[in-house]
């Protein structure tokens, strides 16, 4: 048994989680651009604000496209609700409230990376010194993750946990796609220049991808292969299937302990069962912009129906 | 080592006494200090903050934006009682909190204490501790206050006297708990030469004693939960503890909605009865229908359930009306009216500044005297005479005039002293013990405690928000 408001902090404990890792990681492949090319490098600063959906917010803050502005903003600006800063304070607001259900190993992970992370963040970054703060960033959220799976009991404790994380990911890598989609739709001018190169090995860099890529495809970027690994392969951990795969898999665990389906099962399988059948081709076909549009909508709708059919509030 | 002369008061240092030299409880302790290498001590006395803030055993303190999160002080050293000490503390305590139960269910029934004229009936009627709406309630199992924190200080061998009753909502219980952890982890060693009776298993206790005063309703094995304000309360790491430790349920008033007859907590499977209640929200919050309207806090109609005998509520509503300082100086008529037998544990004399011959004595003798406001707690809003400046006396004393029945006043005792590690060695510092009782069908305490220690020299303020430290607190089972 379970309160609804505790399966709500897991959920978004983990989600906050989740973000606090996937800003470093944007942050990460939107500095490789900015230093492997001179030029337009404000517009892909752009593309990486995009993907973490707070282009408006930032926006409204600054005016430049600078390392310096976007890694602040992104990192550890306590006004952006999304910096890392922001949301590994509230993945521990979230932590402490629902501490009885946490191992100590894991609540203590999550309590020092916040204390860490606080103490790194608390000055400006110096631009020398950002490949050192990204690393601890991801070292921290590694450290979490690593108690997470090796002391939690698999109860509805941890599917709850895991529905946070997955449907965070999933949205993630299918915003990532989404603002960069236009470079990997084929085109006249597609022949794999080097622009494209650093376009479609940023894509895969902002999920931590461009090595794994090279061990399941060709050495070649092609972007049909990069589409694929991260809509449809099942291996890849930030693919939109693997999300799903993982997505299914807790909701039927807590179907099956609770003895009772909802509607949030209907929908993961819905989007289950469109990833299974489709092929990379079926989804240029029938559109990437909007296969990701759709995608995202129906993820969102999936977290809502969690948090109504589980009693979140 | 430990320097007397430091401290204002002659007091009695429970190592080390003045007169007689080492205390027999110490010894063991005192042989295996000896060995240590202080450097040693030192980089202990770090690993213990270390563990602490990893483990978020942080406090808040109100009105401080800095530090919003912060670690009680702890001290390395332990404050040691022999088993015999322990045996003559314990049966005064039960004495004590056996007259609290039965003051208060007298004073929701009968009131033959009132009308015995042992008690002034306008200290109870016009008492905001003093709930109406408990009048003709009893509680299940007739259990009124099931967790009880009895403040007690020493000033020499053989004088104990009782600082407070800590009745409704007692907090510190975690401290003792990852104190003795703590030690354990630092000091293994000690643990295997010395015989410490263990506190470790107060939340098993703890959660058979709320069992045990289930409502009749109750069918099986009842539901627990704790109630908390939240995770913005200063003693939230308490609440959540507790409940972990015992294997309930922690909820707030958000969780709670009172359906069919019964408090129940949302679940992920929908609405579940809970059957006892360990609330560590005040009264006033408890019921926006019955109390205070604006409270989020509590559980709109939970009293309706409770005078229909449906939940227990841990400690029982209206409860404060037995620790309210000004019903203290009452106590050993309350312990003799129900008891029948001579308080065992001494009350501190307590100049009631209601009375106009007390009053003026206080005023008189304001740089002596230690002056505490009625429903004060935490150690705010008090005077401690004798480290006041002039002017601070004064001003003390206006308030004291313009509302005397606010206040009581009791002479500055010499607390007895503890050694705490500093830079320099073994100092002794004031401490005060905070021993846990719990009542169900039987009266069990836990042998330990907190002790809380003024870790200003000198300083007799105890209270962690006023700088005060914890020890481990040791029973030794000799």
């Amino acid at each position: 048994m379970l309160l609804g408001r505790t399966a709500n902090g897991l959920y978004w404990m983990n989600r906050y989680i989740e973000r606090a890792e996937n800003m470093a990681r944007l942050v990460d492949a939107g500095l490789r651009m900015a230093l492997t090319r001179t030029q337009n490098a404000s517009e892909e600063w752009n593309s990486v604000l995009l993907s973490a959906g707070s282009d408006v917010t930032f926006s409204q803050k600054y005016q430049d496209y600078t390392v310096a502005n976007v890694s602040d903003f992104l990192l550890r600006d306590t006004s952006n609700p999304s910096s890392t800063m922001s949301s590994i304070e509230t993945a521990r607001n979230n932590a402490r409230m629902v501490r009885t259900a946490l191992t100590r190993e894991t609540w203590e992970s999550i309590n020092e990376a916040w204390m860490s992370l606080k103490r790194m963040l608390a000055r400006p970054i110096d631009e020398r010194e950002l490949p050192t703060v990204l690393d601890a960033i991801k070292r921290e959220t590694a450290l979490i993750r690593g108690s997470f799976y090796g002391t939690m009991l698999r109860n509805e404790i941890f599917d709850f946990s895991q529905l946070g994380t997955y449907v965070e990911r999933a949205d993630n890598t299918a915003r990532i796609l989404d603002v960069k989609y236009y470079v990997l739709l084929p085109s006249i001018s597609w022949v794999g220049s080097t622009l494209d190169n650093y376009q479609w090995e940023s894509i895969l860099r902002s999920v931590s991808a461009h090595r794994s890529y090279r061990w399941v495809y060709d050495a070649d970027y092609k972007p049909t292969n990069i589409a694929d690994y991260l809509i449809l392969n099942v291996r890849m951990p930030r693919s939109l299937t693997f999300c799903y795969r993982f997505l299914g898999e807790h909701l039927k665990f807590l179907a099956d302990d609770y003895g009772e389906r909802h509607a949030c099962h209907a929908t993961a399988e819905k989007t289950q069962a469109m990833l299974k059948k489709g092929s990379i081709k079926d989804i240029f076909d029938h559109g990437l912009h909007e296969f990701l549009v759709e995608f995202i909508r129906d993820n969102t709708r999936l977290g809502d129906e969690i948090a109504q059919d589980y009693r979140f509030h | 080592m430990a320097a007397q002369g430091s401290t204002r008061l002659a007091a009695f240092d429970e190592m080390l006494p003045e007169v007689s030299g080492l205390r027999r409880p110490y010894q063991a302790y005192d042989r295996w200090l000896k060995e240590q290498d202080p450097a040693r001590l030192t980089q202990k006395m770090q690993d213990a903050e270390r563990v602490f803030r990893k483990t978020g055993i942080t406090f808040a303190v109100y009105g401080e934006q800095e530090a919003s999160e912060r670690l009680i002080p702890f001290d390395i050293v332990p404050r040691i009682i022999s088993g015999n000490e322990w045996r003559r503390l314990t049966q005064g305590i039960e004495q004590r909190v056996q007259a609290l139960n039965a003051f208060l269910d007298d004073i929701y029934h009968r009131q033959e204490i009132l009308r015995a004229g042992r008690v002034p009936k306008d200290l109870i009627a016009k008492n905001e501790a003093f709930l109406p709406e408990m009048i003709g309630v009893r509680p299940p199992a007739g259990v009124y206050t099931h967790i009880i924190g009895v403040d007690i200080v020493r000033i020499s061998e053989n004088e104990f006297y009782v600082l407070e009753d800590n009745a409704r909502t007692p907090s510190g219980v975690s401290y003792m708990l990852e104190n003795r952890e703590t030690m354990m982890q630092l000091f293994p060693e000690l643990f295997q030469q010395i015989k410490v009776r263990p506190v470790e298993n107060y939340p098993q206790l703890l959660r058979q004693s709320l069992a045990a005063v289930r409502p009749q309703s109750a069918k099986g094995a009842p539901t627990i939960a704790v109630l908390t304000p939240g995770s913005y309360n200063s003693a939230y790491f308490e609440h959540a503890f507790l409940a972990d430790q015992m294997g309930v349920q922690l909820v707030e008033g958000q969780d709670l909605r009172v359906v069919d007859g019964h408090v129940t907590m949302r679940t992920t499977e929908g609405y579940k009865q809970i059957d006892v209640l360990y609330r560590r929200v005040d009264d006033a919050f408890l019921d926006p229908l019955t109390f205070r309207p604006d409270s989020a806090l509590g559980v709109p109609g939970i009293m309706d359930v409770y005078r229909a005998g449906n939940i227990t509520i841990a400690n029982a509503p209206g409860t404060g009306i037995a620790d309210d300082k000004a019903i203290y100086s009452y106590m050993p008529e309350i312990v003799e009216f129900y008891t029948g037998r001579k308080a065992i544990l001494g009350n501190i004399p307590t100049w009631r500044c209601s009375e106009a011959d007390s009053l003026k004595y206080v005023v008189e003798h304001i740089d002596e005297l230690v002056i505490k406001e009625v429903h004060g707690s935490g150690g705010y809003g008090m005077l401690v005479g004798p480290a006041a400046s002039k002017k601070e006396c004064e001003a003390f004393a206006k308030k004291l005039q313009a509302k005397p029945a606010n206040y009581i006043a009791q002479p500055t005792l010499a607390l007895s002293t503890c050694p705490i590690l500093t830079e320099k060695g073994l100092s002794p510092r004031h401490v005060d013990l905070r021993p846990y009782v719990l009542v169900s069908d039987r009266i069990q305490i836990v042998p330990g405690g907190l002790t809380r220690v003024a870790l200003k020299e000198g300083s007799l303020v105890v209270n962690s928000s006023q700088g005060g430290g914890t020890k481990d607190t040791w029973v030794l089972d000799d």
